[in-house]
């Protein structure tokens, strides 16, 4: 009997580490022939902490697992050999949907195995890519190989993955570099925190075969340093990698050295931007470089440089080992492969889903996901980011491709998938973005600078039931001319959400302005408390929940909301207990 | 303005809180021969005192080729550099996507009232400081907090402050026990 406890950074926030303490000190006190051990997300964030019983060739998942239901499961399961039906989410005969409707090539062992076992991967055909890559196949072979897959660039803009490798790797020098963007900004996306977490030996996998291809004998990880357990994930498989001759000097015999060093970033979005990122790695502010030269002509350190998002590197082992072929089948004819979405916002089943191209939105947020939480209705799907913007309901079944994405005036993006309900505002949203874009800009290019702020001011504006119509000319006016005048992608890309918002969402940018209202309740200046004095008992409890003072009234009969006094927190809605506060 | 006083004007933006600055000479060793690793060094020296004090980059500045501009120009363009001590719990807020629009922003207003400060400050007890941060990557658990490393999620407002208080009661059972 085995046991695998889900501790990825979602498992452990879900007290994942106190069911293993649980399960492994009854293991231990009672002698038990039972090996346990942690692994990665399988994806099911909304199950955490989730503890796999695997036993006669079938695999048992207790889901939400609590110290109590630990200790019973270690009591009966571990025991006597009771399987608990009560606890399990699923199982080898039990199947869901949310697994069910998955491909998964990147994810393939995350959740499965233990990520701080080079032994379960090797076990798991772990660097037999390598070790075919290296010895089987020439440096033209392998740029071959993904041409005819079509894998393109995980991170966001979708760029053949082949051109790029091609390029470095024609590009003279005797030094080059291959490097790894674990930058993972957007805020909205944890795919790459959860690859690298669960299975970071195949990311090193990536990246010596990509480094024999280009002729790299270093590669370099530069990954946030808001991901530790990630960072130290990754630094246990290099040196174990190390140990067994995968990395190093003349690695399989083929002659080929190659050396591996994590960077850790330092809060900066604008770094996941290829020439920013290569500024940061030498140690300098990170802002974009012009270009050309490309990195892949002059890079880190003036030298060639290919650079891969997390995902892309993670698809490499599968290409090699299995064919092109074998991965070109899967999708459109211009997105192959799968692609790695983090689906979180107002969803009921949130969490990281792996899906074949080609699949449709609507299957994405209700089939897998089971649609939208609390009882809402579905108003939009945001994807891309600060990049992206918002896909309206009416296209739900826009199919999963970057051809498809991008005719929505969306993106791909590096895979956020934020469903939102109505209780999500449209203009606020955008605000939000363009905040986030104005304080990361990293203040190059006037246009992205000053631009997006003048846009977040706008927005500020328009929520805080002070816009006009004409304000709506300017956000278009700006965002054109930010789009042009910025020389990377952060500012070509930032006015998306806005560009999209009032592509969709018109109607409520147009009663913010000449309304004054905000349909989904969010834009506090533009709402007013009240209470329905027939619904009021005269308990009191709002008026001390008030932070301002701001509702009187004696016990017993109706209180009142002083609107000037009113900040508009929201306390007394939710201490009310009889739905006598309203909200317009 | 003359150059000394440039600098001084950009110094004097700093907080001046002393450190033992000898405690950086061996990692200040270790980097001695690689080149570009400023970054690594300020997160060094950030690790080794919870901020970067004035004292201690100017100490970069001396022992290594980095001149004292360049050293505050990178250091002020990464959000995860801090120039104040920070206080003895770090409760940093997730500013991402699928936070937000599950309510972060109540639960920020809620932990500053509750303990009186705004983003970025620290209490004057010295027990708490707050700082909104970028996207923490634990979005399915929105809203999402991390207090000291340790993530917490599905934060409603109230048990954001009961996560407040508990602190405010350990740290308090911690004091009488070591009276």
């Amino acid at each position: 009997m085995k046991i695998r406890v889900g501790l990825g950074s979602c498992g452990i926030a879900a007290s994942g580490n106190d069911v293993y303490d649980v399960l492994n000190t009854y293991i231990a006190d009672n002698g038990l022939d039972v090996d346990i051990e942690p692994t990665g997300c399988i994806g099911m964030c909304f199950y955490e902490p989730i503890v796999d019983i695997l036993q006669d060739d079938k695999v048992y998942s207790y889901i939400n697992v609590d110290h109590d239901k630990a200790k019973e499961i270690a009591k009966r399961h571990l025991m006597v050999g009771e399987v608990l039906d009560e606890y399990i989410g699923y199982s080898t005969d039990l199947k869901i949907d949310y697994l069910e409707k998955q491909q998964k090539i990147a994810l393939e062992n995350c959740g499965l195995i233990n990520p701080n076992s080079i032994d379960d991967y090797l076990n798991n055909n772990g660097y037999d890519a390598t070790r075919k890559a290296l010895s089987q196949m020439s440096q033209v072979d392998i740029i071959d190989s993904l041409k005819q897959a079509n894998l393109r660039g995980r991170g966001g803009a979708g760029f053949p993955t082949w051109f790029k490798w091609d390029a470095a790797y024609k590009s003279p020098g005797d030094v080059k570099y291959i490097v790894c963007n674990a930058d993972e900004g957007d805020p909205g996306a944890f795919m790459d925190r959860s690859l690298l977490e669960g299975d970071p030996h195949r990311v090193i996998e990536g990246l010596i075969i990509g480094g024999y291809a280009i002729g790299a004998n270093t590669g370099l990880i530069y990954c946030r340093a808001e991901y530790p357990l990630a960072i130290e994930r990754l630094q246990t498989a290099i040196d174990q990698a190390k140990e067994k001759g995968f990395l190093g000097k003349n690695i399989f015999d083929s002659g080929f050295d190659f050396e591996l060093v994590i960077k850790k970033g330092a809060g900066a979005f604008v770094c996941g931007e290829e020439t920013a990122l290569i500024e940061s790695l030498e140690g300098n502010r990170g802002m974009p470089r012009l270009k050309p030269p490309y990195p892949a002509q002059s890079g880190y350190w003036n030298k060639p440089t290919n650079i891969n998002n997390v995902e892309t590197l993670a698809n490499i082992p599968y290409i090699i080992r299995n064919g092109a072929g074998a991965y070109a089948t899967i999708g459109s004819e211009k997105s192959t492969g799968t692609k790695v979405f983090a689906l979180s916002g107002k969803i009921k089943n949130g969490g990281l889903v792996e899906v074949p191209m080609g699949i449709s939105l609507r299957e994405i947020i209700f089939d897998i996901g089971g649609g939208i939480k609390d009882g809402g209705s579905f108003k939009a799907v945001q994807l891309g980011g600060p990049s992206g913007g918002c896909i309206p309901a009416s296209l739900l079944d826009t199919k999963v491709t970057y051809e498809d994405i991008n005719k929505t005036g969306a993106i791909m993006g590096s895979g956020g998938m934020v469903v939102m309900d109505e209780s999500t505002c449209m203009v606020d949203i955008a605000k939000f973005f363009l905040e986030f874009t104005c304080e990361e800009s990293c203040g190059k290019c006037t246009y992205c600078r000053v631009g997006t702020k003048r846009m977040y001011e706008l927005l500020i504006k328009i929520t805080e039931g002070h816009g006009e119509m004409s304000d709506l000319d300017e956000l278009e006016s700006l965002a054109t001319s930010i789009q042009s005048a910025s020389l990377c992608g952060l500012g070509q890309t930032a006015p998306n959400p806005v560009l999209t918002g009032l592509k969709y969402f018109r109607d409520e940018y147009v009663d913010h302005i000449v309304n004054k209202k905000c349909v989904a309740k969010k834009c506090t200046n533009l709402l007013t408390y009240s209470i329905v004095e027939d619904k009021c008992i005269g308990c009191s409890v709002c008026s001390k929940k008030c932070p301002v003072d701001a509702i009187e009234g004696s016990l017993k009969s109706p209180y009142h909301i002083d609107t000037d006094q009113c900040i508009k927190c929201g306390n007394c809605v939710t201490a009310c207990k009889f739905d006598a506060i309203i909200v317009e | 303005m003359c150059e000394n006083c440039k600098m001084n004007e950009i110094e004097s933006s700093f907080p001046a809180e002393m450190v033992d600055v000898s405690l950086m000479d061996n990692m200040l060793d270790k980097y001695k021969e690689q080149e570009g690793s400023l970054i690594s060094i300020l997160q060094e020296t950030q690790d080794l005192y919870g901020f970067l004090s004035l004292d201690a980059m100017k100490y970069i500045a001396e022992k290594t080729d980095y001149n004292r501009t360049y050293i505050y120009s990178v250091a002020t363009f990464y959000s995860q550099f801090r120039f104040n001590p920070v206080g003895k719990n770090l409760i940093l807020t997730c500013q991402g996507t699928a936070c937000h629009v599950n309510g972060s922003k109540e639960i920020a207003t809620a932990i500053c009232s509750k303990l009186n400060i705004a983003p970025g400050d620290t209490t004057d007890d010295g027990l708490f400081t707050f700082e909104n941060v970028a996207c923490l990557g634990c979005c399915s658990l929105a809203p999402v907090i991390m207090v000291n490393d340790q993530v917490y999620g599905k934060l409603t407002v109230d048990k954001a402050t009961q996560l407040i208080d508990d602190i405010y009661l350990k740290e308090q059972k911690g004091s009488s026990i070591e009276n």
